[in-house]
Parts: C-alpha cells; structure tokens; sequence
C-alpha cells in the first residue's frame, strides 16, 4: 500500500500543478496523457446501464448484445482518443509581444507521427483553438495581457475528445517562455508633432509622412529579416526588402523629463504612444528613461527595442 | 465544437439524420401511421433547417407539438405506459429531440437516443435480418457520433464510416467475451408491460367454430420438436396442448383450477426421448406427444388430472425443453362414473337434431366403441366435406353443421363429435394442439407451424380408458398422413410457402430455418441455463458468478490489451531509400531557389543555414528536417510518418 501510495502521489501532484515549466520541446507519452469521460460519456454510461437492465429484465438477447457492442466501442474510445495525443511533439514556437490591456499571442509547433484530428489547446478559461495536425502545425493562442512586463503564461492544456466525445484525453504544456507585454499607448498626442519645436535635438523631420521610406526592391540573400515587406509578401509570394533613406540631424528625443508631475506608469504609458507615434510619422526617435538612453533611429528593430524598454522598466530579469 | 452557420454542419448532419431515420423506419410497420408521418415530418423540417431552407420551430410550435403528440398517443392508446405507447412515446421524443437540437451537445444525445432507440425493436422481432439491418444502423449513428466529432472530415463520407466500422470491429471481441461470460439472471427483474408479448400468435384457451381455421392461416412457427432416435409416424404425431371438456353450446373451454390428481397410467414399451424449443406464445401449454412421462417431467412443469403437460409461468421466451413419452399407453382405465361425469355434461337445451341422433345411435349400437365407429362412419360416408372457409353457423351450431352445411374444419368435426359422444352416453372431450408438422432434413427436425393447428377428440372406453378419436381423419385421411396443405382444394386461403411445390424454394426454405433455430437457441435463447451447461460441456463443471466475473476481467484485460497493441502500435516501417529519394528532392527544391547543399553539410547544419538565409521558409525545413531525421534514424519510423514526409517535400516550396 505505502509503495503504491509513494507512487500515486507525485502523479496526483503532477495533475494538480503541473510539472512546472520545460525548456524544450516535449512529446506526449502516457505519463503526459490523462484521459477521463466527459460529462456526455457518463451520460452515455446511464443509457447503457438502462439499456442493460432493459435487456435483462425483458431477456432480449440482442439487447444484450447491443449493449454490450456499444460498451465495446465505448471502451475502444478511449484508445482512439488517447491516440489522438500520443506521440504528438510540441515545441516553443515564440510569443508576439501585446500591449497591455491587448492579447498577447503564444505560439507552439506540433508535430504528429501521423495524422491528429480535432484538438484543442486552450489557456485557462480563455477561447481555445481548435485545429488539425497532417503533419506539422504552428498554433496560435490567445492569452489576454493585463499589465506590461514579461508576461508568463504558465500551463496550457491540449486536450481532445476525438472520435466519439465521450472521453476527453488532455496533457498540460508549460514552456519556459514568456511575452514582452509593453505599456497601453497614452491619449496625450506627442508636442514634436505640433508646430514651433524649440529644441534643436528634437526638430521634425524634413515634411512629416514617409518620405524616409524610400521604396521596395527585390530580396537578396543577406537582406534583413526586419527589412523584408512581410505584408507584400504575404499578398504577393514576391519577397521584396524595405529601403529608408537615410535622413540624417532630423531627430526628436522622447525623454522622461519631460513628463515631470505624472506617475511612473502614466509616463511609460505616454512615451509609449510617442514612440508609435513618431514611429508612424517616419521620425528618427531617441528615447531617455532612467537607467536606460536609447539613441536615436528608426524602423520595427528601433521601434521594437524602444517598447521593451519602456515595458520592462523598473522590473528585474525574471519580473 | 463551433455552432456558427447552421447547426449541426451538414456532412455530419447528414449522418445524424439518416440514421435517426434508418432507426425509426421499421417501426413503421406497427405504429398508427398518423404518428409515423408526424415523427418522420418532424425529422425532415429539422434536415432542411439545417440545410438553410427552413427556420426552426419557435418554442411554442415545439410545446405545441409536445403536447399535441402526448395526447395522440393517449387518445391512440389509452395509456403512455406498455410497449407500443412506449416505443410511440420515443419516437416523437426523438422527433421532438431533434427540431430543439442547437448544440453539440445537443446532437450527442440524439444520437445516443437513437442506439436506445434500436433496443425497442427487439421487442416486436428478433430475428436475423432485422439483427443485419440495425447492425448497419448501429453503424451509421457511430458514424455519426464520429462526423459529429470533427465535422470537417465528414466531407469525405467515407472518412467517419471507416472509423466507426474500425471501432465496431474492434468491439466486437469485447461483445463476444460479455454476452458469454455476462452472468445471467434466471427470471425478470420486475413486471414487463402487460403488452410487451402481445405479438405472439397460437392457441388459445376455448374452440368455437373458426378458431382454428384462422389460425391456421399464419405460417409462423408454433414449435420445433427434435427426436433423439428415429421419429414416429407422421400419423401419430398428435401435439396435445389443451383438454377442453366444458361446453356451452357454442364452444369449449378448459376445466379451471389446478388438479393435480394423477390418473392410473399404464405403458409399455420403450419412451421417445425428444426436445421441444418453443417459441414465445405467452400460454402456459406445453405441446407433448402422448402420454408424457410422469417421472421424466422437465423442471417448472406440472401434469393435470388429464393429461395435459403445463408450465408454471406462461412461456414468455423461447423454451427448449427434454421431454419423452410413451405412444404405447393406458390411461384412467380404471375411472368410476363419478369422475367421468364432467365428460358427460352438456348444456340442457339445443342442438335436438343432434341429440336425435346420437340417441339412435345409442340404441343401434351394442357397445360404446360401436357408438364411436358408427358415428365415423356417419362422417366418412355422408357427404361430409373439409374446408377452411365453412358457412357461418347459427345458434344450433352442431345441428346446421350435421344436417345442412356438411362443411367445416377440425374443430367442428370434433366438437360435433364430442358432443354426439356425450348425447350418447359415452364419456367425451376435445383435446387442442398440433397435428403432424415439416420434417427439416438440414437441421434433422421437425417445424411445426400454426398452419398445423389441429383439434379432435377422446372417448373414454370401459377397459381402455381413454382413446384418440380424430374425425377429421374420417373425412379426410390426408391431412393426418400428408399434412394440411395437400388436404385442402386449391382455392382454400393457406399461407403461399405451404402450398408451392418448388423443390428449391423448400430446400432454402428449410436451410435458412435450420440457421434461424441455431440463431434461436444460441443466440436468442442464450440463458442461465444455456450459459451453465456450455461451460459444464467446455469441461469447467458448474461456473459460479464469481467465477465467471474472474473469467471476464480477464478475458476483457487480454482482448483490451491486443487492440491496444493494434490501435496504438506505429504501423509498418518506412523504406530508407524512398525516404532519402524524398529528402533529396527537397535539396532540389532549394537548389533551385539558390540555396544548394554542400557536400559536407549535414541536414541539421542545412536547416541552421535555411534559418539564416531563408527565415521564411525556417519553420517549414525545420518540421521536414526534423521528420527526415526520425525516418532516417528514429526508432519508430512508420510508413504513416514517411506518406507524411512525402506529402511535405510535395508541398514544400523554396
């Protein structure tokens, strides 16, 4: 008995909390896999109990038989079902980073020995995505992001009650990854853009819009992933590269100072919008926070570096 | 599963409505056809609301409905309860179920209705086709269940019925180990609805002129008797089930009560041993050969004071019995006149004509066997004619049938008989069941069919007792020596099989009822008793529910394990040179596209580079890079895996 206790017990405490989060990828096998009836099973269970006692009341034999062929199918679902998850492998596949308030998005890629029909993978009491594996898959799952920072998601569960609905097999997937969540955007409209800039550092550009946006041309190997027109590409299957000229000594400095009276929170959220802001109008943009000066410069790499630096503010490497 | 658009998605819904209506569809056939057209209506609003052509029913409509079929059935039926207002009450249930199904869920239960649903046809039959055919029925609501699962695949009708068929399959070996090794419980759990044998057709408990000759119409099968050695004589197989002795002018009926009372039997000769299996007839009346034995009485049966053999219980099921007896016998030789008073009773006015004559006979005669062979002769010799559709008879129904009609069937030959018997003096009553019968030569025995109902009569006569008097056969030899068929004329309304001559159409006929009483006695009559006796003959002496418990624990763990290897096993290994050819193709691809592979370069090393070069395509080469890798050096590479992989290099573009 204390053998048998000693053993159940780290698997009881496996389905309560988890294994605690992975680094690599992992593959399903039957200490991953759980499997218990769904709520339309035990339904199922009582309608062949009635039939059962039906048939042994009236002596229909073939009630017996019906009965007991449907118990079989019953039985041989759980196989089915199990299968649905066994052997599949599933690997990090990134987070795109959200702002606050927004969902944040984390991405797996499933492979499957053969194919995998109906699965869901779902965030706690969030919408789940249903979806089929051939062979290979990238899924997507939401994960709503209330406040900036790193956003850990902690466990996801992949379940499915494929062929019959009357057994739900599910396995937890908890990955060591996290998504950049960046501060909400702020209502306040940035001053650079307003006429009569005083300081020089902070001049608009030579006439505002996307002139530094010079055009597209033809990928060559060694381009840039961030350079690459992704929308294009996704229109068009052509993969063309973004060219910006450069427009040098136009630049504004987004700065902390100058935010003065406001919370720290207000002012991530502010510089926050400033930064989509002159990001959209096509300056060169330079952003001061304490503890952190960005030069200026421009494009999804700048822009990207600047929000995670205004996202993670203030907290330590694992916050 | 997502409900967007109309519910359930088509494919699958297609599944779901053929088989609620493939399950429905028998019961046609013995529900008032009102109700059969409203379920079916029912089902045809709900497939074209899901097709987009109707709306749904509002909750009115559907209360409406509820209650407007309700009362049908009790206006219909009287009640809600009993068989067929049961089966009534599921099938608009399982109508109405479906026109308020919005859910997945929903369309689950439905479906789960519709297995209940096959059950309640076991009621009416049980027979073979009707077994194939709900089989497939069982198959199409599985298919259903698994289109309903992934509505997407449903697209491919195909893809759900193979795996439904895959798990029916795989269920079947559980199936086999439960009904055999199931412990049986010796009787019915509680009451059964006062209707549910309502079906079954035979004898029944009084004779007036027509009874038999009705029954005699249907070809179903009354019982089927095997002999041990050789049969006797067609002539001599004369099935008694009922003694009638109380007449009251018109027909006859049994003595009420109880008596048990033996009569002296005397017999000589070796008894026949044979079985019985008799189909349901809900009666208690066992139909023996003359004389069964008293001490070779099967359990839960009992003789009477005359002879008749019944069971405790009316015969519910089918019952296969052992029985033998005695054609060589003597019965009650020895009675005194007190107890064969009732034999002589007879209603104090009507039928004078009758009772004329029987007293001329009387008077004619020297003895009592004289009385009996005169009056033979008054039937064989005075134009006397056999038919099933005799005139109506009146009140004096033995006068118009002696003296005008002349024409009639078994039961009135032996109730004119007996009752000119009793007129007479001599002590007389009428004995009801199954005169001779088919013998099968495929299953080596005999059927004996409604159509071989029969009735004739017993005297009592001083020093022999009682003795089998049939005047039909005065009227007709053939129907006892040759059966039914060839003593009637053409034109007499007989079930078609009795009377066709097709030699292979009897051959067939015969075959498929020899695989049909294996189905009965094997299948159908599998019982307490059936169960116990196969293990006692398969050398485990008398099984224990215990022990048949242990036996389907373990069986079930074996048979459950061997599909798990089955179901879960990766299939048959891969080719390496068919899986190399692939991955060279996919280095082609990216050839093309400028991105060669060097000589040196590993193909983890090549999907590092793609990743570099091409981040675009990373995710794909990384998948087909890693699925290349388990083909080429896993240890569960399959041939699922490199169909897969081959699908991928197709799909892959650089």
């Amino acid at each position: 008995m204390a053998t048998l206790a000693s053993r159940l017990f780290p698997l009881l405490a496996q389905l309560v909390r988890g294994r605690g989060s992975e680094a690599g990828p992992i593959v399903l096998d039957r200490r991953r896999i759980y499997i218990l009836p769904t709520r339309l099973g035990l339904i199922f269970a009582l309608f062949l109990l009635a039939m059962l006692i039906g048939s042994i009341n009236y002596g229909l034999s073939l009630g017996y038989i019906l009965t007991f062929l449907l118990g079989g199918v019953a039985v041989v679902g759980i196989l089915h079902t199990y299968r649905n998850l066994q052997g599949l492998r599933i690997a990090d596949a990134g987070a795109t980073p959200a702002f606050a308030g927004e969902d944040a998005m984390f991405h797996f890629l499933f492979e499957a020995p053969a194919e995998r029909l109906a699965l869901n993978l779902r965030w706690r009491g969030e919408a789940s995505v249903i979806f089929d594996i051939e062979a290979a898959q990238r899924i997507g799952v939401r994960v709503p992001a209330p406040q900036r920072g790193r956003l850990k998601p902690g466990r996801f569960t992949l379940s499915t009650v494929y062929p019959l609905g009357l057994f739900r097999a599910w396995s937890y997937v908890e990955f060591d990854h996290a998504a950049i969540v960046y501060p909400k955007p702020g209502e306040m409209p940035p001053d650079f853009l307003a006429a009569g800039e005083d300081d020089a550092d902070t001049r608009p550009g030579p006439g505002e819009g996307s002139e530094d946006f010079a055009g597209l041309r033809a990928w060559q190997p060694g381009d840039s992933p961030r350079q690459v027109a992704w929308k294009v590409a996704a229109r068009s299957d052509l993969l063309a590269t973004k060219r910006f000229s450069d427009v040098e000594g136009s630049s504004v400095l987004l700065d902390w100072a100058r935010l003065a009276g406001a919370d720290t929170e207000t002012r991530l959220s502010q510089l926050t919008r400033w930064v989509l802001d002159a990001e959209q109008a096509g300056l060169r943009y330079g952003l001061r926070i304490p503890g952190r000066d960005i030069a200026p410069g421009n494009g999804a790499a700048h822009r990207q570096q600047c929000l995670e630096a205004l996202a993670l503010h203030g907290l330590s490497e694992h916050g | 599963m997502a409900s967007r658009g109309f519910f359930p998605p088509l494919p699958a819904g297609h599944w779901l409505f053929a088989g609620i209506v493939l399950v429905l569809a028998p019961h046609a056939l013995h529900l008032p056809p009102w109700l059969s057209a409203l379920a079916f209506a029912m089902i045809a609003w709900r497939w074209a609301a899901a097709a987009g052509r109707l709306p749904l029913p509002g909750k009115w409509i559907l209360l409406l409905l509820l209650a407007g079929s309700a009362a049908g059935i009790l206006l219909q039926y009287r009640t809600l309860f009993g068989r067929d207002a049961g089966v009534a009450m599921l099938t608009l249930m399982l109508a109405l179920k479906l026109l308020e199904m919005r859910s997945y869920r929903d369309a689950l239960l439905t479906v789960f209705l519709g297995y209940f649903l096959v059950i309640t046809h076991f009621f009416y039959t049980q027979d073979i086709p009707l077994a194939v055919y709900l089989f497939a029925v069982v198959l199409v609501l599985s298919s259903a269940l698994v289109a309903l699962n992934h509505p997407a695949s449903a697209r491919h009708w195909r893809r759900p019925l193979k795996l439904s068929a895959l798990m029916l399959a795989q269920a079947v070996p559980v199936m086999l180990l439960l009904f055999v090794l199931f412990p049986r419980l010796g009787g019915p759990l509680w009451g059964m609805p006062s209707d549910a044998f309502s079906a079954k057709s035979g004898l029944s408990e009084t004779i007036s002129p027509g009874s038999i000759s009705e029954l005699v119409q249907s070809d179903a099968v009354a019982f089927r008797a095997q002999f041990e050695d050789t049969p006797p004589a067609a002539s001599s197989l004369y099935w008694r089930a009922l003694v009638l002795e109380n007449f009251d002018g018109r027909s006859w009926g049994r003595q009420r009560g109880r008596q048990e009372a033996q009569p002296a039997l005397e017999t000589a000769g070796k008894p026949i041993a044979y079985t019985l299996t008799i189909e349901p007839h809900d009666k208690p009346w066992i139909f023996a050969l003359e004389v069964p034995d008293p001490q070779a009485l099967p359990p839960d049966t009992f003789l009477t004071r005359n002879l008749q053999l019944l069971a405790n219980k009316p015969m519910q099921r089918l019952t296969r019995l052992n029985l033998s007896a005695y054609l060589d016998h003597r019965v009650a030789a020895d009675a005194v006149p007190s107890q064969l008073k009732h034999a002589l009773q007879l209603p104090e006015q009507g039928n004078p004509q009758a009772r004329e004559l029987a007293l001329r006979l009387r008077s004619e005669a020297g003895s009592d066997a004289e009385v009996v062979a005169r009056a033979l002769a008054l039937f064989r010799e005075q134009g006397y004619s056999y038919t099933l559709t005799p005139p109506l008879l009146g009140k004096n129904s033995i006068d118009e049938f002696l003296f005008a009609t002349r024409s009639g069937f078994c039961e009135h030959y032996a109730s004119a008989f007996t009752f000119l018997m009793r007129a007479a003096g001599v002590p007389a009553r009428i004995v009801a069941g199954y005169q001779g019968g088919e013998f099968n030569p495929a299953g080596g025995y005999f059927i004996v069919r409604q159509s071989d109902a029969h009735a004739w009569s017993e005297v009592w006569l001083e020093g022999r007792g009682w003795v089998r008097v049939d005047p039909t056969a005065a009227v007709s030899a053939s129907r006892i020596q040759n059966g039914i068929a060839s003593a009637l004329s053409a034109g007499e309304p007989l079930p078609f099989l009795l009377r066709t001559n097709m030699a292979w159409l009897k051959q067939l006929r015969q075959q498929w009822d020899a695989v049909s009483t294996y189905w009965d006695l094997w299948v159908l009559g599998f019982n307490q008793e059936q169960q116990i006796g196969l293990f006692a003959r398969l050398g485990f002496g008398i099984v224990s529910w215990r022990e048949l418990v242990w036996g389907l624990a373990i069986g079930l763990g074996v048979a459950l394990g061997l599909i798990a290897a089955f179901t879960l096993w990766p299939g048959r290994r891969a080719a390496p040179d068919k899986v190399q050819a692939l991955y060279l193709r996919f280095c082609g691809k990216l050839e093309k596209a400028g991105l060669a592979r060097l000589p040196s370069e590993g193909p983890l090393d090549f999907a590092q580079r793609i990743r570099v070069l091409r981040p675009e395509l990373a995710d794909d080469a990384d998948a087909l890079v890693r699925r290349y890798i388990a083909l080429r050096y896993g240890a569960h590479a399959t041939a699922e895996m490199q169909r897969l992989f081959a699908a991928q290099v197709r799909r892959f573009r650089a």
